[in-house]
């Protein structure tokens, strides 16, 4: 729970991803500012944090705040799962309530100090013995005290005492839309060492919320933006992409692709825990192949999930009956686990994390994903990329063997949007296209990369059939089908 | 019973504490001659006390009596203010404080 990295100890907040990207959690015994726009997130942040404090370190908290009542909190709580009411009874969770609203308006003569406030926070910290202390939000004190640098000060008083009593407190305040007009009121320079900035951002008319932190003083810590989600199981859950992946396991083993043919191909099959994206135009093949890989799962008594964003259950039941899969006695053996969502019924972070919570309640060997592509739509270009990044590193990360379809938007070569960003990261690429020879539209197949593997490098004609994918002799002409050379007969 | 009765939050023995207490007890012997009482709560000895009226700032002078309460924060320093805010009847001498 502690970690001492760069001579400042740190304690692990519990919140999903947070940790990883502060490297070890907030600044122990020091006061953390988190601003944010309106909605940003930064009550629940808050309430996050003294949460999984209790139920993950034992740490009792004491929430202070200043605008929403703490009715309104507890329901927040309650929505999020969290038995709020049980850790005020037993102690561990105790309500500041400074809000304004049931109190009549203050007339303000002469002289004074939050000497009151801060005697009460110390009074609850002692009394509960409180590790962890949240201020929510501290903006509303400056609009109900008209002199900002009395209330600063008061600020500066108050995280002194809140170290003094060895609390890790985190301090939120309201910023205005601006990207960098975080210090409205000046408080970061007088009270936190410690900056962490929530954004919601509209982009490209999507919705994008993001963290980053910027400073820890004399402590490490991740920089740039880092996305988050904020889901009803779960709360609050930051997707620090880039990271997931660092424990990768490189298996020698081979799995089936679920078909000999490919497996031939590949010169024995897939790498178990390795990504492979399957690229091709419309109607090439890409969800049979998906299928073909799963059904060979199933076959072995292996676990497998397929998410389909592009199909509904039905299309998908009848495509793949139409190549001789049974998909729904499948699922009733208990193997197979069809997953079908529309992409705009969430946003891409919320996708990211019920596909996660699939992925972990079922634990799957093998996972297919039909369509990337389909996600587009509901994705910013950066945020595709993170999600694709994040998800195959999380998969790899469960030793699942994964594979991902994505839509061309020609039909003959190019790649898709979608490989640009995923290429880097995957294992092994398929690559099916329609090419034209001899004034015929053939299909053809080749392996463009394959983890240190000795494959089939020959681009080769396939066919489908109702038994689903053969591949043929290697195409004798040139014939580029990656739109890269312009050679041969073969792009339109 | 007195007509009126306040009852003043302080936070210990500092200069604010001082002030405000002094400036209140002029203000009500001045205006209200001896038909009034003060109650002194420190909130660092009973904080439950101030936890049940919310009080953020020190000094906080609530007015229990008569109704409705009333709240003024700070030490009092301008009398004139003070009793305008509290509604206390005119001066029997001219006020003291800086108003």
């Amino acid at each position: 729970m502690r970690d001492k990295s760069g001579g400042v100890t740190k304690i692990s907040t519990g919140i999903d991803g947070f940790d990883l990207i502060a490297l070890g959690g907030l600044p122990a015994n020091r006061m953390t500012l988190v601003a944010g726009t309106t909605g940003s997130g930064k009550t629940l942040f808050g309430l996050e944090f003294l949460m999984k404090g209790i139920l993950q370190f034992d740490e009792p908290g004491v929430f202070v705040t200043f605008e929403e009542s703490p009715s309104d909190l507890r329901k927040v709580m309650t929505a999020f799962d969290y038995d709020i009411d049980g850790k005020e009874e037993s102690g561990e969770w105790t309500f500041i309530d400074a809000t304004l609203t049931s109190s009549p308006q203050d007339v303000v003569v002469g002289d004074y100090d939050l000497g009151a406030l801060i005697a009460r926070i110390g009074a609850a910290v002692q009394s509960i013995g409180a590790k962890r202390v949240v201020l929510d939000s501290t903006g509303s004190l400056f609009s109900r005290f008209a002199d900002t640098g009395h209330v600063r000060f008061e600020l500066f008083r108050l995280a002194a005492a809140l170290r003094e009593q060895g609390t890790t407190s985190v301090l939120t305040m309201e910023i205005a839309g601006e990207r960098n007009a975080f210090s409205r009121f000046g408080v970061e320079e007088f009270v936190a060492d410690n900056v962490v900035v929530l954004r919601n951002i509209l982009e490209e008319a999507k919705r994008r919320r993001t963290i980053e932190i910027l400073k820890f003083r004399g402590a490490p810590h991740r920089t740039g933006e880092w996305l988050f989600t904020i889901v009803a199981s779960e709360g609050f859950i930051v997707i620090p992409v880039s990271l997931l992946g660092t424990k990768e396991l490189a298996s020698s083993t081979r799995v089936s692709t679920g078909n000999t043919e490919v497996d031939r191909m590949c010169g024995g099959g897939f790498y178990r825990d390795s990504a492979i994206i399957v690229s091709g135009p419309t109607g090439v093949g890409k969800t049979l192949m998906a299928i073909q890989f799963i059904a060979a799962g199933v076959a072995q008594g292996e676990c497998c999930v397929l998410f389909s964003f592009e199909e509904s259950r039905d299309q998908l039941i009848r495509n793949a009956a139409s190549w001789g899969f049974d998909l729904p006695m499948m699922e009733r053996s208990g193997n197979l686990r069809i997953a079908c969502e529309y992409p705009e019924m969430a946003s891409l972070e919320d996708h990211f994390v019920s596909m996660k919570q699939v992925i972990e309640e079922y634990q799957p060997v093998r996972l297919a994903v039909d369509n990337l592509s389909a996600l587009e739509r509901v994705a910013t270009a950066r945020g595709l990329r993170d999600f694709i990044i994040g998800m195959t590193s999380f998969v790899k990360h469960q030793e699942i063997t994964s594979l991902f379809t994505s839509t061309t938007r020609t039909l003959m070569g190019a790649s898709s949007i979608t490989e640009a960003h995923i290429s880097a990261i995957t294992d092994t690429i398929v690559v099916m296209r329609y090419a034209e020879l001899a004034g015929e539209i053939r299909r053809a197949i080749t392996l463009l990369k394959m983890r240190g593997s000795s494959h089939d490098t020959r681009v080769r004609e396939f066919s489908i059939d109702g038994e689903g994918i053969h591949v043929g002799m290697a195409f004798g002409q040139s014939i580029g089908i990656l739109g890269l050379a312009g050679g041969g007969e073969s792009v339109i | 019973m007195s007509s009126y009765s306040f009852r003043l939050y302080v936070t210990g023995e500092t200069t604010l504490s001082r002030e405000a207490e002094a400036n209140l007890r002029a203000l009500c012997k001045n205006r209200l001659v001896d038909d009034y009482e003060i109650e002194i709560v420190d909130i660092l000895e009973r904080s439950a006390l101030a936890e049940e009226e919310q009080i953020v700032a020190t000094p906080t002078i609530m007015r229990l009596a008569p109704l409705p309460r009333l709240r003024v924060i700070g030490d009092l320093s301008d009398h004139e203010r003070a009793a305008r805010a509290f509604g206390l009847p005119g001066p029997a001498i001219r006020d003291e404080g800086r108003g």
